[in-house]
């Protein structure tokens, strides 16, 4: 190494940094509109609630609505359906998740209907344990909507809903 | 762009303006005087047949948007209304839709030409890495182009190919939200798709011209692989090439125009005829014919983010190719080994594009994992272990030899040496 030269910072110096560092905050304040425009505008943030009303819905019966443009699952399970998704032990599932975590009402499954894969819609009452099955890739779910075959890494995500009587419930 | 330019103008109208932009001495030495390797083969007129399919990609785009709404309650209706009653719009609409599909049957053949003569070899990797560039910009155009009609196909292709950066950790969600504009593709989605079908082929004409900048300073390579070093060795680009490209040109509009008029649909999906339905997936949803191979190996991991990365990673390994094949020899004709298991890859690759249109069930997945495996292990293994223990046949010393004096290298002896050597 050469002799270490310590130099006094110039004015110029100060100048040089000031300015670029200037020049960064102006060209972020630009550019961060020019991505942000992208995100869900208000209006779209805005989504009203959906209502569904669960007197309509026969047990045994998946009704699709629609919530923030995607399907939502409402699932009237039988008693069978719901014994088969609570015998499973933990060990089995790739995304572990009791059946009582899933389901506020055990004989209402309400579920996001989009495969965690890649987002298809999956096909109800198909599959090996006759919950859903993708078309797309081959994803199988169970009664309780928890993935069990094929690509998917997630359970079918849970929207937010409750329950404003025994026989309406808002999501959202 | 070969040296200084020969061009001499001959009036003082051409003098005047030369000296201040001297643009025709540039397209003269470019493309009129431009010394070409004189063995190119039909191999090499698929430059300019991409050329002419960009050029009629803008067109006929730019006068279907005269035509088009990016609206999702409109679109689907405005592609039917341009079908139906728009003069000519029939024409204009297969010839895009079909010429897209040209466009990759060409590029395709264009890349696989590289490959199989070393064209990416030094000094020409930049040329190459451009025009992985562009090939990765005709991708994203052609996959937004195909969400434009709004059918089925175009809404569930979209999903399923946005979704696919859900698979990056934390930030995945995020940043399909971002693409979306939204919590699921709609008509903010639709409307930056046409934007963005709109900007980038203009962004690949960019890229196009750096690609033949790069290509006329190396100059292109040519079936041998041995460089130019006498004027023996080229032909003046006009009229020797641009009649040859003129002739493949029309060959490949006969092969276009067929499709565009006895077969428009043929490539296609009829369920892109159904209108979107968020509610509703295809039972089977296929990407576009060019995706398919890239789509088998997607499928054939079983994990999604590794699909993910195995699925981008087939596409840049192109990328890398200069550096993977180390063999000095450029031309796969001189590359006995190579020249078997690049053919090997021609093979996986279509095949890979034909488990790709299948529904992934029973063998197709399990085929469709070997043939991954074959891929990778092409690029990452094999290639460069070629370029280590391959013995090449000998070369001959110059384009010009290796033309008019057909003496064919004494195949036994050179046999003989090259197996006595090991």
């Amino acid at each position: 190494m050469a002799t270490e030269t310590m130099v006094e910072p110039t004015r110029r110096d100060f100048l040089f940094i000031a300015t670029g560092a200037a020049g960064a905050i102006a060209v972020g304040s630009i550019v961060w509109p020019l991505i942000d425009q992208m995100n869900p505008d208000a209006s779209t943030l805005a989504a009203a609630n959906t209502e569904v009303d669960l007197a309509n819905i026969a047990e045994g019966q998946i009704v699709t609505v629609k919530w923030r443009g995607k399907p939502v699952f409402v699932r009237h399970r039988t008693q069978k359906e719901i014994d088969a998704a609570r015998a499973v032990p933990m060990s089995e599932l790739r995304d572990p998740a009791t059946d009582e975590s899933r389901a506020q009402k055990p004989e209402w499954l309400i579920v996001i209907g989009i495969c965690t894969h890649l987002g298809c819609v999956p096909l109800g009452h198909q599959g090996q344990y006759d919950g859903w099955f993708c078309p797309c890739h081959g994803s199988v779910y169970d009664t309780a909507a928890r993935i069990r075959q094929g690509p998917a890494p997630y359970n079918l995500y849970l929207p937010p809903y409750k329950f404003l009587s025994d026989s309406k419930v808002s999501i959202g | 762009m070969s040296g200084h330019s020969t061009y001499i103008p001959k009036s003082d109208l051409a003098r005047w303006f030369e000296s201040r932009l001297p643009i025709i001495g540039l397209i003269h030495s470019s493309f009129i005087v431009f010394p070409n390797p004189r063995n190119l083969n039909y191999w090499w007129t698929f430059g300019g047949i991409l050329a002419f399919m960009l050029m009629s990609q803008i067109v006929t785009g730019v006068v279907l948007v005269m035509h088009y709404t990016p609206e999702t309650t409109l679109a689907f209706d405005s592609v039917e209304h341009i079908m139906r009653d728009v003069n000519y719009g029939w024409l204009l609409r297969y010839a895009h839709a079909n010429g897209a599909s040209m466009f990759f049957i060409a590029v395709y053949i264009h890349m696989f030409r590289g490959f199989y003569y070393g064209s990416y070899k030094a000094p020409r990797e930049v040329l190459w890495l451009l025009g992985v560039v562009i090939y990765l910009l005709m991708m994203a155009t052609g996959f937004m182009g195909y969400v434009l009609p709004w059918g089925q196909m175009s809404f569930w292709g979209a999903t399923v190919i946005t979704s696919l950066f859900s698979a990056i950790p934390v930030v995945g969600n995020s940043i399909t939200t971002w693409l979306w504009g939204g919590y699921s593709v709609d008509n903010a989605t639709l409307n930056r798709f046409f934007s963005l079908h709109y900007l980038l082929p203009f962004m690949i004409l960019g890229v196009v011209i750096l690609h033949i900048w790069a290509l006329h300073v190396a100059g292109p390579g040519n079936p041998v692989g041995v460089e130019k070093k006498s004027p023996k060795d080229t032909l003046a680009f006009h009229p020797y090439f641009t009649v040859k490209d003129g002739f493949a040109l029309v060959c490949f509009l006969i092969f276009y125009a067929w499709f565009v008029f006895y077969i428009p649909n043929f490539l296609g999906d009829a369920d892109n005829y159904i209108e979107a339905n968020p509610l509703q997936t295809p039972v089977h949803i296929v990407p576009e014919w060019y995706y398919l191979p890239f789509y088998a190996i997607l499928r054939s991991i079983p994990s999604k983010l590794g699909g993910v990365i195995a699925m981008f990673g087939a596409i840049v390994l192109f990328a890398f190719l200069p550096w993977l094949d180390r063999s000095p020899v450029r031309s796969g004709n001189y590359r006995p080994v190579f020249k078997i298991f690049f053919w090997i890859f021609v093979a996986v690759t279509l095949a890979l594009g034909y488990i790709g249109s299948q529904p992934p069930e029973g063998n197709m997945v399990l085929y469709g994992q070997l043939l991954t495996a074959y891929y990778f292990i092409f690029f990452l293994v094999i290639l460069p272990l070629i370029g280590l223990f391959e013995t090449p046949l000998p070369l001959p010393a110059s384009i010009a030899e290796s033309v008019l004096s057909p003496v064919k290298p004494p195949a036994a002896p050179a046999a003989a040496t090259s197996s006595a050597e090991h």
